[in-house]
């Protein structure tokens, strides 16, 4: 896993719910590199479009509230999101992007600290969010281990893998 | 302990558990929908064989009830292989209805389990006493794979409902006046327990309704204290022995909430957010809001006891022209039910669309999508931007006596109007 990511910043408002992220109109469509297409197009339809490649996207509070549709963080993903951070998360999106690999990252206030187009980069071993432009600093909350392993295996599936194989091994 | 506690000490075969720990528990039941083909995809990309256990997995097909396009049917026909290759005990297929009322109808829900399902309303079988939880497409493949999940032991939280409701105030309304105070993100990673007098004496419908809608708060799980209503209907039922869970009267809640439920009044959620509450009457002092759609359905607002009380405000009568109610009974069983007891034929007759059971438009798959710049009230759990078709539509979360007494007069209508056609 990264454990420094740098990107370009979108910046969305709070209670983003998962059919903002991912419209149920869509939910038909397997192939990721579609569902990518359709991010966060409940906000705005030009948003993956336009979404810089590797780039971060930032909320306010409870970001991926609603429907437990894993679409939403697929679509971040193949959106080119590289990170999302927020003042805070809803439950089930958080496991869901967690078990995916897309790191998200807990910062208190940072919804109002970061312009779009912003370039900022996410420490996670520190715990800090800095804003590039203005130099700002930003403490963010540590990952819970549960968390961190995961994302430390590079998602669920590798880990469910090798727990697969060492089990045929016994 | 919690009752919640124990639940998830006795599945992950610990003598206790305190909140913020995490634990490995069994799960007694899983259920993927049809959204969640990712699932068997998952399944395979992680080295999975033969589900677990295929007495304890089912695959409940009501989000695209019937198939409406070759790409959803595309998708359950890949569903129902997977299903058919590992010889699942139980299959609901497009004809059953919403997830969340054909488990219990079924029997695999029962006091004192763990359900996990692919549905965030998974907390809707507190009511029964079990502890539900929504997990997404992944999480759900690592079940089917090994019959457990890691859970983070939750705060619980009481919302302690007390006193009778009002004539014309129904669970629906108590549930958004909760909504309205504890807000969206108010009980994030947390559990609800709802106690009181109101829930002590409330039948089983209600308290799906009630339950239903903790996840609009962020709630991991609901929980309620079975009563007898609740245990008639599991004995009838239960497909398994099963043992009631008890909280111990020293346990302390991280919190408690306590509403007087003979106060409330029959509440409207504003678009476009679940906790906009308020006072319907409030809502429409300033003015008169004008619909396009009236709505009844879903796992919070489809059961019988709903469609029957949309039922006696509109008995005889006629909504307006240039008005539309779409009617999707949560079930193949709340259906036929209603069709004897004449509630189907009345909702027709009053100008009514019926469709099959299932989620219909409540997710804006089908069956009841809205336009841009239409007006919907519906009795179901989301009015976020887009959630039931455009994002220029704007929909109000109500009781279903408050949607038809709203349709039948084209506009936001309290249904106390009506008090007669309610007793």
């Amino acid at each position: 896993m990264e454990t420094r990511i740098t990107g370009k910043t979108i910046v969305v408002g709070k209670n983003i719910d998962t059919d903002q992220i991912y419209p149920g109109r869509f939910l038909a469509i397997t192939d990721p590199k579609e569902i990518g297409s359709h991010c966060l197009s409940g906000v705005d339809e030009s948003i993956a479009q336009n979404f810089p490649k590797g780039g971060i996207v930032v909320a306010r509070t409870n970001f991926g509230c609603g429907s437990s549709r894993e679409h939403a963080p697929i679509a971040l993903i193949n959106m080119g999101a590289a990170a999302v951070v927020a003042e805070s998360f809803a439950r089930i999106f958080y496991r869901n992007a967690t078990n995916l690999g897309l790191p998200l990252i807990v910062c208190k206030g940072i919804g109002s600290e970061v312009e779009a187009g912003n370039t900022v980069t996410v420490d996670i071993k520190a715990g800090t969010v800095t804003v590039e432009e203005t130099g700002k600093v930003y403490p963010c909350d540590q990952l819970g281990e549960q968390a961190l392993m995961i994302l430390e295996a590079g998602g669920i599936k590798p880990l469910m893998r090798k727990r697969m194989k060492e089990k045929k091994q016994q | 302990m919690h009752a919640i506690e124990k639940i998830l000490a006795k599945n992950s075969g610990c003598e206790r558990v305190t909140a913020g720990e995490i634990v490995t528990a069994k799960v007694d039941f899983a259920e993927i929908n049809d959204l969640y083909l990712q699932t068997v995809y998952s399944f395979y990309e992680m080295g999975g064989e033969k589900v677990w256990d295929s007495t304890r997995c089912a695959f409940v097909f009501d989000h695209y009830a019937p198939a409406p396009d070759i790409k959803s049917a595309a998708n359950h026909k890949e569903m129902r292989e997977f299903a058919q290759k590992n010889n699942l005990k139980y299959h609901f297929d497009t004809h059953c209805g919403v997830c969340h009322q054909v488990m219990p109808e079924a029997g695999v829900i029962y006091p004192g389990m763990i359900v996990v399902a692919t549905d965030s309303h998974t907390t809707t079988h507190g009511a029964f006493g079990a502890m539900g939880t929504g997990c997404g497409a992944t999480d759900m493949a690592t079940i089917l794979m090994t019959g457990e999940l890691w859970f983070r032991v939750p705060e619980i939280i009481e919302v302690r409902l007390e006193g009778e409701a009002k004539p014309g105030v129904y669970p629906k309304d108590v549930i958004l006046e909760v909504l309205g105070r504890i807000k969206a993100d108010g009980a994030v990673y947390k559990a609800i327990d709802f106690t009181g007098s109101y829930v002590e004496n409330l039948n089983v419908a209600g308290r799906m309704v009630v339950c239903n809608m903790a996840v609009e708060m962020g709630a991991k799980t609901a929980y309620m204290q079975p009563n007898e209503d609740v245990l008639q209907y599991v004995k009838e039922r239960a497909e398994r022995p099963f043992e009631v869970q008890t909280t111990d009267p020293d346990f302390k809640y991280e919190e408690s909430f306590v509403f007087d439920v003979s106060a409330i009044e029959p509440n409207l959620s504003c678009p476009h957010s679940v906790d906009n509450v308020y006072p319907l009457s409030e809502v429409v002092k300033d003015g008169d809001v004008i619909l396009n759609q009236g709505y009844i359905g879903s796992c919070t607002g489809g059961r019988e006891e709903d469609l029957e009380a949309a039922a006696r405000i509109l008995k005889g009568k006629h909504i307006p022209p240039y008005t539309r109610l779409v009617v999707v009974p949560a079930s193949s069983e709340v259906m036929l039910s209603c069709m004897e007891k004449g509630i189907i034929q009345d909702l027709m007759s009053a100008g009514a669309t019926i469709t099959s059971p299932g989620c219909g438009a409540c997710l804006g798959a089908h069956e009841g999508i809205l336009s841009p710049g239409e007006v919907c009230i519906s009795s179901t759990n989301r009015n976020f931007p887009g959630r039931m078709g455009s994002n220029q539509a704007k929909i109000y979360l109500a009781s279903p006596a408050t949607v038809a007494a709203s349709i039948l007069n084209g506009k936001i209508t309290d249904p106390r109007q009506y008090l007669d056609e309610l007793k």
